[in-house]
């Protein structure tokens, strides 16, 4: 069973979305989804300072079998880039909620509520 | 896998299992405005008949004493080289990359990589790419976009840059919107202009691109060239020739902290002229450009019981996992090629490649310092040069190669047409496979032709 912590919120395409005390929102990608893409073994994230648009694929993981697109959840810019992924990239396999791809810098909170619960994501998951 | 073909039963019994009333009747989905009517042929020939059109077609070609290069080189090839390669395993084997099957092929493309690497001193090296001229173009574009400080799509690319390969380059990345700007070079040494450089100092430019050896034949001051590039934030690109790198410094020594990508022609290492092709470019890079790099990688890891095999890896480059995020269009590589250079760098070594280079330059040093002394003929650059020069005649250089062909001789590359500022020059090439008589009949036979007229 995948981890789906119920203090996030989730997007269709299967990243996280943690609001921060700062109006910044970290983000991930969810468990199911590094589960369905298997050893990851580079990631390349989007240059500190780019300004990204809520649904704009930004950052890119790349696993054994597949390259996966990244969509930044929330309009804003990027303030904040996981650089340890450039070493270890399988850090997003052993805890996908805590190997962070990037921070952005909201510019408007209020789209986070267009984002998923962890059920609505898990319904969504699972018809997949 | 052998060729399996298919007898008139095997065809009714196939389409009967399909419920099919011809083989026609399988393409019965493509619409008939589409389909291609008669096709005016004449009549076919029989097997004798061909073999006779081609003996006599074949009979018009006149071999001559070999003198060129311009990105072409006649070298020995051992003929152990060829024998190895022509056996079924390697010569029709078809795409043999399935690690299940084919570990004896993914092995000698990873031996092919790790020549190469340490060749050029890089840390990669892939499986290899269509020819010199592509990998060039390729990796111009790899150095755009692991160059992510720079967002210019700006290239310096020096006018000693192989014209053709210029030409290639600008095809291959002009619908991408990259920039080329030219470099000069200074007309006295045959190298790039290093003043040249100073009027992008300080601007966003991509990468760099620096011939060794150039086009000319000269060498280029790779260790300054290097430096600037790094000092300017852009990618430097070493083209090299392979057989050189067994005298000259290879690019991941070159300047404070080595080039970033190396990439060039890998014809010399064994394989033949053959009219242009197949050759096979190859391309290497540091560590830190491995995702971007594009075409095969064949890595050594260990299979499910721990025994050490081979693998094609990291195929999420690649368009069959990435489609237009790909790192390059390419699907394939030059594996027959490369085999055929394996064998020939294994058979040669450090030692025998060093002695090729070493041999071809001082056949050429030879041939330059017997043209020098023609009246009516001088020596172009001041540059040092490995194995071409460039000299200039009073006579236009059609009547002197017309006059050597005559001869017997292939005198070189007439630079008039891409370099029409240096005059009735000539490009000339002298590899270990011509001797002293041979140097000696080029330079009476120039001689005689330019005191004549």
């Amino acid at each position: 069973m995948s981890r789906l912590p119920d203090d996030l919120k989730y997007a269709k395409t299967h990243e996280w979305a943690k609001p921060e005390e700062d109006g910044n929102v970290r983000v991930g990608i969810s468990d199911y989804a590094q589960e369905q893409l298997g050893d990851v073994v580079y990631v390349e994230l989007p240059d500190v300072g780019r300004r990204v648009k809520a649904g704009e694929a930004c950052a890119v993981v790349e696993s054994v079998k597949a390259a996966s697109d990244i969509y930044s959840p929330v309009s804003g810019e990027i303030v904040e880039v996981n650089g340890a992924l450039s070493d270890a990239p399988e850090a997003i396999n052993q805890n996908a909620y805590a190997a962070w791809l990037f921070c952005v810098k909201a510019d408007d909170l209020s789209e986070l509520n267009t984002l998923l619960d962890a059920e609505a994501y898990k319904a969504g998951a699972e018809t997949d | 896998m052998p060729f399996v073909p298919h007898t008139e039963d095997d065809i009714r019994e196939m389409l009967a299992t399909l419920g099919a009333a011809s083989i026609e009747a399988l393409f019965d989905e493509i619409p008939a405005e589409l389909r291609c009517g008669a096709l005016d042929l004449p009549p076919a020939l029989k097997e004798m008949e061909v073999a006779r059109l081609m003996h006599a077609r074949a009979g018009q070609n006149r071999p001559l004493l070999c003198f060129a290069g311009a990105g072409a080189y006649e070298h020995h090839i051992p003929a152990a080289v060829w024998a190895v390669v022509s056996r079924g395993e390697f010569y029709s084997a078809y795409t043999p990359y399935q690690a299940e099957a084919s570990q004896g092929t993914l092995q000698v493309l990873y031996e092919y990589q790790s020549m190469m690497a340490s060749l050029t001193a890089m840390d990669v090296s892939n499986a290899s790419l269509y020819d010199g001229a592509t990998s060039l173009a390729e990796a111009v574009l790899m150095a755009v976009r692991t160059n992510r400080k720079s967002h210019s799509r700006r290239i310096l690319m020096p006018k000693t840059v192989h014209p053709f390969y210029r030409r290639v380059v600008e095809t291959i990345v002009g619908s991408q919107a990259l920039e080329l700007i030219e470099l000069p070079y200074d007309a006295k040494i045959g190298r790039i202009d290093p003043g040249s450089l100073e009027l992008h100092s300080g601007t966003d430019i991509a990468a760099l691109v620096i011939p060794q050896v150039n086009f000319f034949g000269i060498l280029e001051a790779v260790d300054e060239l290097t430096d600037w590039a790094s000092a300017n934030g852009a990618v430097a690109i070493a083209l090299v020739n392979p057989i050189a790198l067994a005298l000259l410094k290879p690019p991941g020594e070159w300047g404070k902290s080595g080039a970033d990508i190396a990439c060039g022609e890998g014809q010399p290492l064994g394989i033949p002229l053959s009219g242009g092709g197949p050759y096979f470019g190859f391309l290497c890079c540091r560590k830190a450009h491995l995702h971007q790099l594009p075409g095969r990688l064949v890595g050594r890891t260990v299979d499910v019981d721990g025994k050490p095999g081979f693998t094609l890896t990291l195929q999420a480059r690649e368009q069959h996992i990435r489609r237009g995020r790909a790192t390059s269009n390419i699907c394939t590589n030059q594996g027959l090629m490369v085999t055929a250079a394996t064998i020939y760098m294994a058979l040669l070594g450090p030692e025998g490649l060093r002695r090729v280079a070493l041999q071809s330059h001082q056949n050429t040093l030879g041939l330059m310092s017997g043209l020098a002394a023609i009246d009516g003929v001088e020596r172009v650059f001041s540059g040092p040069f490995f194995h071409e020069a460039v000299f200039r005649t009073r006579r236009p250089t059609q009547k002197v190669m017309d006059g050597l062909a005559e001869r017997g001789i292939l005198g070189g590359y007439e630079l008039t047409r891409e370099y029409p500022e240096l005059g009735e020059a000539i490009l000339v090439c002298v590899t270990e496979t011509r001797t002293q008589e041979d140097i000696e009949a080029y330079v009476r036979e120039v001689k005689s032709l330019v005191s004549h007229g």
